[in-house]
């Protein structure tokens, strides 16, 4: 698999330019790449998500506001300038810090969420080849640098002053940090059957075996494991405790306005994208097409399985998954904190190490 | 001395005291809570009120009985029929007139579609304080209809001032009893839906089932009346315990707590005993509907509200409890005295009773399971 990254390198060494000269070049290009996707997915899922949740209530949502005076339908694309329109209003909006609040960890906080989501993005692969950077233990790296959002969550509940924040970040830490366990397990399932911490890798072994949802029975369940633990991971309801609106006001964004706040909007969007993408990668054959699991297809559609149809593929799975998660949010109420933890630690580990086992013994029976 | 004050404060672990309100998004208006937590846990309930005092019991003693009517509209103002209706009632009594049987069955209807309207918001809003936003707007969208039958009826959507001492402002608009007929039968099937929607939900009743038990006696010696002290399995509604009106000929039941998913008297039964008192105030309004007798609702409007020397105290079931006015006449145009009783404010009072020990999360479910209107606590 050849990354972004390495293909720019050898596009611009053939202008005879010294190394020193072309990594940073490079470097920024593949930064510029990654923020640009971060911000369009944030406007296209924000937009949905109002979208969504609107039909879900018999509502319509945004209706007024649209790009160069052009609105769209009269129903699902009205409005269509709103998010946008809304970006540009946190980025010119007055910038508030608290009086007593620790202002550079305040200031800090907001950038290393961000950091957290940027830097995962570099090992995530939208197709084949496109990846930003092809890490032989992809997986691993995506695992380990989407745990630095968490430091930035509990920085910016301190330093907010605020006791809702405190709350809010409390909570968030221990959420956070507990269900990177049964997201990891899940993980380490699929890494134990293919042998490769290699995203390329593992989407290679299903496509010459089977999806990893459908390979054992405990694959399945450890999907469902993992793609439920990523939502806690997110934070979204029924998992939102860290900022319940209608208990901890806004949780540890309570004190952030703005551009500030903006970063943690798009932090959170990006990771809802990462979350999906993984999942799809991992459990329901990254890149490859549906098609080729039922053989009926005539020839003339094969096309559709074609390499230049993975990140076609790749992102319709991921948008059903996003899909999903938002039907969720606006469908079921909060838990509880310590029943989220309930959850966690006694139904999901347990279970995931359990599955970790059976997944072992499949392995060596068939 | 002061360096051992100064090694106490960094060392000791001490109570976080919260202050919640009064501007918090679920503290349904301006209540303000002063919290005791220990992490989570709560272990002491202050609740502070007075965020929205009007004076509305010395404006009494400057109005006339006519202009009080408008005044009691915004004291429960989710409710405005029930406090119009419960004055209404309590003046009459003072005047000891008779009310034409056309006055006393549009009332009952009214008040009923008023109490589905209530409630929609109680449950609506109690959906929000556990963390579901799509009820809300399903409770919002239906109370809605209500609110243009009301429209229709009086020109007003929150503030009526239809039920007056004697009768009410105006005659039923044509084709308004076709038109609420209609709103219930589209209503049972969405009562239905939201039931899947909210009341069976899983996590729902994990977070409300067994949480903040209102024991009977508790309720009873606190004062708790409504469907929160029903919700404990008292069989107290003063529709059928003191019927005033025309309840007595009519057909209905009381629903109670009967502890369905955990214990009797805790969240989601009182919850639940709102869902089930919509169906039955369903079934009052068709009765009505179909008994509604012809005649002028004016005819007993008096001329002038000029009660004789004498004191007076009357109850009325509205959709958060008993509410009660107290009133003292001299003899002229303007009471002595009113006092009212507020059924809120009895409800709020049990809240640091049954809510302490429990989580802050708990704290906010049990709080919008008493569903309390500030606008009436205060006064």
């Amino acid at each position: 698999m050849t990354s972004i990254l390495d293909s720019l390198v050898k596009s611009f060494s053939s202008f005879n330019l010294d190394i020193a000269v072309i990594l940073p070049v490079v470097t920024l290009i593949g930064g510029t790449v990654i923020f640009l996707i971060m911000a369009v997915n944030a406007l296209v899922a924000v937009y949905f998500e109002r979208k969504i949740s609107a039909f879900m209530q018999d509502r319509l949502g945004p209706m007024e506001v649209g790009i160069f005076g052009f609105k769209g339908g009269k129903k699902f694309w009205g409005g269509i300038g709103q998010t946008l329109a809304d970006a540009i209003k946190l980025l010119v909006k007055e910038d508030i810090l608290p009086n007593n609040a620790d202002k550079f960890l305040m200031i800090l906080a907001p950038f290393i969420i961000f950091t957290g989501a940027f830097l995962t993005f570099i090992g995530v692969p939208f197709a084949q080849n496109i990846v930003i950077s092809d890490f032989n233990i992809g997986i691993f790296y995506i695992f380990a640098m989407s745990s630095i959002g968490v430091i930035g969550v509990i920085l910016a509940g301190w330093s907010s002053n605020n006791k809702w924040s405190l709350y809010g970040s409390m909570r968030a830490a221990a959420q956070i940090i507990s269900y990177e366990i049964p997201i990891g397990l899940s993980l380490l399932l699929v890494v134990l059957v293919t042998g490769s911490l290699h995203l390329g890798d593992i989407v290679q072994w299903q496509a010459d075996h089977r999806w990893f949802i459908f390979h054992s029975p405990f694959t399945f369940l450890a999907f469902f494991i993992f793609y439920i633990s990523t939502i806690a991971e997110t934070n979204r309801t029924p998992f939102d405790i860290p900022e319940a609106e209608s208990e901890l006001v806004a949780g540890w964004m309570t004190e952030y306005s703005g551009f500030r706040w903006a970063l943690f909007f798009l932090s959170e969007y990006a990771n809802m994208l990462i979350v999906s993408i993984v999942a799809s990668i991992v459990f329901l054959g990254g890149w490859l097409s549906p098609l080729q699991i039922f053989n009926i297809f005539p020839d003339s559609w094969l096309i559709l399985d074609g390499p230049a149809m993975g990140l076609f593929w790749i992102l319709f799975k991921a948008v059903i998954l996003i899909f999903i998660m938002m039907w969720i949010r606006w469908t079921f109420p909060r838990l509880r904190v310590d029943q989220l933890m309930y959850l966690c630690w006694k139904i999901f580990i347990p279970f995931a190490l359990v599955n970790l086992l059976f997944v072992s013994l499949w392995e060596l029976i068939f | 001395m002061e360096e051992q004050a100064i090694d106490k404060s960094v060392l000791e672990t001490g109570e976080m005291i919260l202050n919640m309100g009064p501007q918090h998004p679920s503290t349904h208006g301006v209540l303000r809570l002063k919290i005791h937590t220990d992490g989570e846990i709560v272990s002491k309930i202050e609740p502070v009120i007075g965020y929205l005092h009007r004076c509305f019991e010395k404006h009494c003693e400057k109005l006339s009985y006519e202009q009080i009517v408008p005044f009691v509209d915004r004291c429960d103002y989710l409710a405005s029929m029930h406090m119009d209706h419960a004055f209404s009632i309590t003046v009459e009594k003072l005047l000891d007139i008779e009310i034409p049987e056309r006055v006393e069955y549009i009332r009952v209807i009214i008040a009923e579609l008023q109490r589905i309207a209530s409630h929609l918001v109680a449950l609506g809003t109690f959906g929000l304080d556990v963390g579901a936003i799509t009820p809300f707007t399903w409770a919002i969208r239906d109370r809605e209809r209500v609110l243009d039958l009301f429209e229709a009826l009086c020109g007003a959507r929150l503030l009526y001032n239809y039920i007056w001492p004697g009768g009410v402002s105006h005659d039923l608009p044509p084709k308004f009893v076709e038109r609420t007929l209609e709103f219930l039968d589209y209503f049972d099937p969405q009562m239905d839906e939201f039931n899947n929607l909210l009341s069976n939900n899983k996590i729902f009743i994990e977070r409300t089932a067994d949480v903040g038990v209102l024991p009977a006696e508790v309720g009873i010696n606190f004062g708790v009346t409504g469907p929160s002290l029903r919700g404990s399995g008292v069989n107290f509604d003063l529709r059928k315990n003191e019927p005033y009106s025309i309840y007595d000929k009519l057909d209905f039941d009381v629903p109670l707590g009967k502890g369905t998913m955990g214990t009797i008297g805790d969240t989601w039964d009182r919850y639940y005993v709102r869902v089930l008192e919509m169906r039955e105030s369903g079934k009052i309004i068709r009765q009505a509907c179909a008994q509604l007798p012809d005649g002028d609702v004016h005819e007993a409007i008096p001329k002038k509200i000029r009660p004789a020397v004498g004191e007076v105290y009357g109850r009325y079931e509205s959709a958060r409890g008993d509410v009660g006015f107290y009133i003292i006449s001299n003899g002229k145009n303007i009471p002595l005295r009113v006092k009212m009783r507020s059924p809120a404010f009895s409800n709020l009072a049990v809240l640091s009773e049954i809510a302490e020990g429990w989580m802050i999360s708990d704290v906010i479910a049990i709080l919008g399971s008493l569903d309390i209107v500030l606008g009436e606590i205060d006064r």
